[in-house]
Parts: structure tokens; sequence; C-alpha cells
């Protein structure tokens, strides 16, 4: 008989909480709504099925090494949550942590880098900066000739940082969450929301029925802006493709996560031993989630001049997801000027690292009505007081 | 790769193009008058429609001019052209 991770549940017509969205972020919602805050009348629905969208089109990466107080505090948090997971989640995620190097390729890109090794240790923040000796020493696949185009300088290193299976996470977070009495509702597509005379959302109108709701928190990555179009919110997000790929399986060649900004790609093995790499992004919208194979070219250019040995390797697949990028490269998390809507989203290129604690700081925003103190920053009204945090250096995915 | 009808140059291979976003945000008339509220909305809040979007594009690496196209995000098909 095949193990059920969580049951296949009917939608009931009323709950506390509706979660839209059953990715990473969403189910991780889901579980810390039940397990946190003891709030387990709660439904996450999914269009398609449980995590097939950006959580399993990512490269997995994890690391906290961002630059700002507000960015190394919620991602941090994260990670420590990543550190533990395995253990809460009674599954084992394959978690590794290998180490994240970021590379350095001229001046410039080495002072910026220097100085966010210096803001991650005022954080706590593990992190380091490596000499190109040093670089060769951790990873000797990289090639640090001076002889190329773009040199590597030095690299910044996060030992802590690594990758983790995808799918695992979200079939570990659906599993607890579903014991905990969550309810999750797969192919069942929003197609609007329930209004009260005042405005207020009070549930969803689904593809499998009405469903009431005190809070409609929705986690919707590429598609928020479509559900926000359906009570007439405006949001600072674009959605574009974000592309990734794999070789064919390989015997084990490189141990850590290996990311580049300036000639940009990022890469790591897989434990089945397939090389996992990431591009840029497209940059038009679209919801195709398919992008243009100019930039996997661009991608495995840059992967060939920092890995001369990976011209071995055979392409086997590529794909697309669909990221909702925000102008300062950081989540929106919080309340929306519409009464019962909560939003989570903005994750744009790296939200998988987030997976733990966006889900963590979003329940408590949740149950408790106001803004996470962890979160508070992310809030939607900062595209009007200013209050930017600005994460395009960090991020290290371009766009 | 997409293939955009530049109407100086016509079908060329996105690779010469850069994006630029939703058409038709003009400039504020009187800056000064506007609320925070309006300037968020200026320079930030942008629709991003699954379907039909007016959006514009520059031929950086042809004629080095802008125009707008109306593209279906969710199929890439392209609906009307215009300068």
């Amino acid at each position: 008989m095949a193990m059920r991770y969580w049951r296949a549940a009917e939608p009931k017509r009323s709950y506390d909480v509706v979660v839209v969205g059953g990715g990473g972020h969403g189910l991780a919602t889901a579980y810390y709504l039940a397990r946190n805050h003891d709030l387990t009348d709660v439904c996450v629905v999914e269009k398609g099925w449980l995590g097939g969208g950006n959580t399993a089109r990512n490269t997995t990466i994890i690391r906290s090494n961002y630059l700002w107080d507000e960015s190394a505090a919620i991602y941090e948090h994260s990670l420590k949550l990543w550190e533990r997971l395995e253990e809460d989640l009674g599954l084992d995620l394959r978690f590794s942590q290998r180490g994240v190097l970021n590379l350095a390729h001229d001046l410039g890109e080495m002072r910026s880098s220097l100085r966010r090794v210096n803001a991650n240790a005022l954080n706590g923040v593990d992190a380091e900066w490596l000499t190109p000796a040093e670089v060769a020493a951790f990873c000797p696949v990289v090639n640090v000739s001076p002889d190329v185009r773009y040199p590597v300088l030095g690299a910044t290193l996060q030992r802590r940082g690594g990758i983790a299976r995808h799918d695992r996470v979200a079939w570990g977070f659906a599993s607890v969450a579903d014991r905990l009495g969550v309810d999750i509702v797969e192919h069942c597509e929003v197609t609007g929301f329930v209004r009260s005379p005042a405005g207020r959302v009070t549930g969803v109108e689904t593809t499998r029925g009405t469903i009431t709701a005190n809070k409609v928190a929705v986690v919707a990555a590429g598609h928020t802006s479509v559900l926000a179009a359906m009570v007439g919110l405006r949001l600072p997000l674009q959605s574009h493709p974000l592309q990734a790929l794999v070789s064919v399986l390989l015997t084990p060649v490189l141990d850590c996560v290996v990311m580049s900004n300036a000639v940009h790609v990022y890469v790591s093995q897989a434990d089945k031993g397939e090389l996992v790499m990431g591009a840029g992004i497209d940059g038009h919208n679209s919801y195709t989630q398919r992008g243009a194979f100019h930039l996997i070219e661009e991608q495995l250019a840059a992967a060939l001049e920092l890995f001369p040995v990976f011209a071995h390797a055979k392409l086997l697949r590529t794909w697309g997801g669909i990221v909702d990028v925000c102008p300062d490269a950081s989540p929106i998390i919080g309340p929306t000027p519409i009464e019962g809507l909560w939003l989570n989203c903005g994750w744009g290129t790296g939200g998988f690292k987030a997976t733990p604690g966006s889900g963590w700081v979003f329940a408590e925003t949740i149950a408790k009505g106001e803004p996470a103190p962890l979160a508070l920053p992310f809030a939607l009204d900062r595209f009007t007081t200013g209050a930017l945090i600005n994460e395009h250096g960090a991020a290290a995915v371009a766009h | 790769m997409l293939l955009l009808p530049c109407p100086w140059c016509g079908l060329r291979e996105e690779v010469e193009f850069r994006y630029g976003g939703q058409a038709g945000i003009a400039y504020p008339a009187d800056p000064d008058a506007l609320s925070d509220e309006e300037w968020a909305d200026y320079l930030f809040m942008r629709d991003n429609p699954k379907g039909p979007f007016a959006e514009r594009w520059y031929h950086v690496h042809g004629c080095r001019r802008w125009f707008n196209l109306v593209r279906d995000t969710a199929t890439n098909e392209l609906l009307a052209e215009g300068r």
C-alpha cells in the first residue's frame, strides 16, 4: 500500500484561516499556524499539485548572508530553523551545510563582498573572505587562473549555507501540518474573493466552491498580482521567468555551492549527482514558465569559464518558474489595505532559503493580527515611506 | 527567444532589445503636488497581468529607439504594435 504524506481533504465551507498557495511558504505558514499558535482550523488551497510551482523549480540554495540588518535577521532566523527542521518534521530533507561561495570578479565586487562579510559578522551571520588561493583549496574545480576574462579575485564563504531537497521540504511541511489538523486541498484554484459590504475579504471563490474565512493569507509567488487584481490591489511586483537546468548524473565533483554574480551562474551538485545551475531572470514580464535559450547559453558560458571540467557534462533538462520580483529585491509580508487579506510575496529569485522563516513570521503575523517583529520592516507600506531594503547585491541573481 | 517587431528595423531577436516595463506611465505633471502615496504609485506600483500587457521595448543594439507592444504574458502572442 502506498503511504500518503497527507490526506486529500475535501474543503469545508468555512475556516479560521485560508492559505492560498500550496508551495513551501504556504505549507510552512500552515504548519507554524498550527504548531506555534494552535490555529488548526486552517485550509491550504493549491491550484495545481502540492509543491509543483517554484518550490520544485528552484536551485535549493540556502544561506543567510544578506547585507542589511532587517534581511540578515529574517534569513538567519530561517537558517536556524533549517538547522533543526529535519528533526522538527521527522523527515530526511537531504539538508547539507556544505558551504556557499559567492565569487568576486572585480574591485567593486570585492569591496561590496568585504562590506557584506563585515555586515554579516556584526549581525551574527557566519561569513569569511577567501583569497583566490583559499578558494582553490576550498573548491578545487573552480578556475582561479588570472588568464580569464573575469578572474576570481576572492569569494565570501558562508560555511553554514548549503542545499536541501526541495520536494521533500514541501512534503515534510504538508505531512506534519496535515497531522496537526490542517486541510490541504489540491487542484483548487482561487477564482475570486468573497467581500463583505464594507469591503472586508471574508473568503475565497474556488473551482471547488466558496470557502469563507476570518483571514485569507495569499502566498502565491508569481501569481500574487493576478490574485491581488481580483480585489483591485496594485502591488510593486513584476512576474518574470527564472530558469534553471541540470546536467546528467555525474560522480561527485563539486561539494559546495558556488555563486558568481558577475559572470552569472550559481551551481551545486545534488545528492543524486546532477549539476544544478541557475540563470538570471528573463527581462520581460511573463507567466509562461519558460524562458529564452540565450539565457541558458549565457549561464553555461559562465559555468564553463569558472569550471572548465564541466565541458564534459551533458545538459539533461531545463525549466522555468515564475518569480515575483520587488523593486528592492526584498519580500512583502503583512497586512494589506484590504481588511481580512494578508500577503506574503515578493521573494523573487531567492525564496527557497527563506521557506521556514517566511512561514514562521507570516504565521505569527496572521495569528496575532499584526506584523511579527521580523516581518515588520517588510511591510507593503515601505514603498510609501521610502524605507526600502535594497538587497540586489546579496540576492545574487541578475534582475 | 522572442522575435520582436521594431517599427523601424523590422523583426529582430530579443537579445537586441532591453525591456522597459509597463507602457503609459507618465512623469507626474506637478511632482511637488503629489502625496507620498501618489509618489509610491508612480515609482513602484505596476500592473502585472496574466494576459494582454502594454509594454515598452528599447532597441538598444539597433536603432536605439523606443516603441510599444501589446503582448499576452501568458502566451507571448503579440496583439498590437505601436510607436
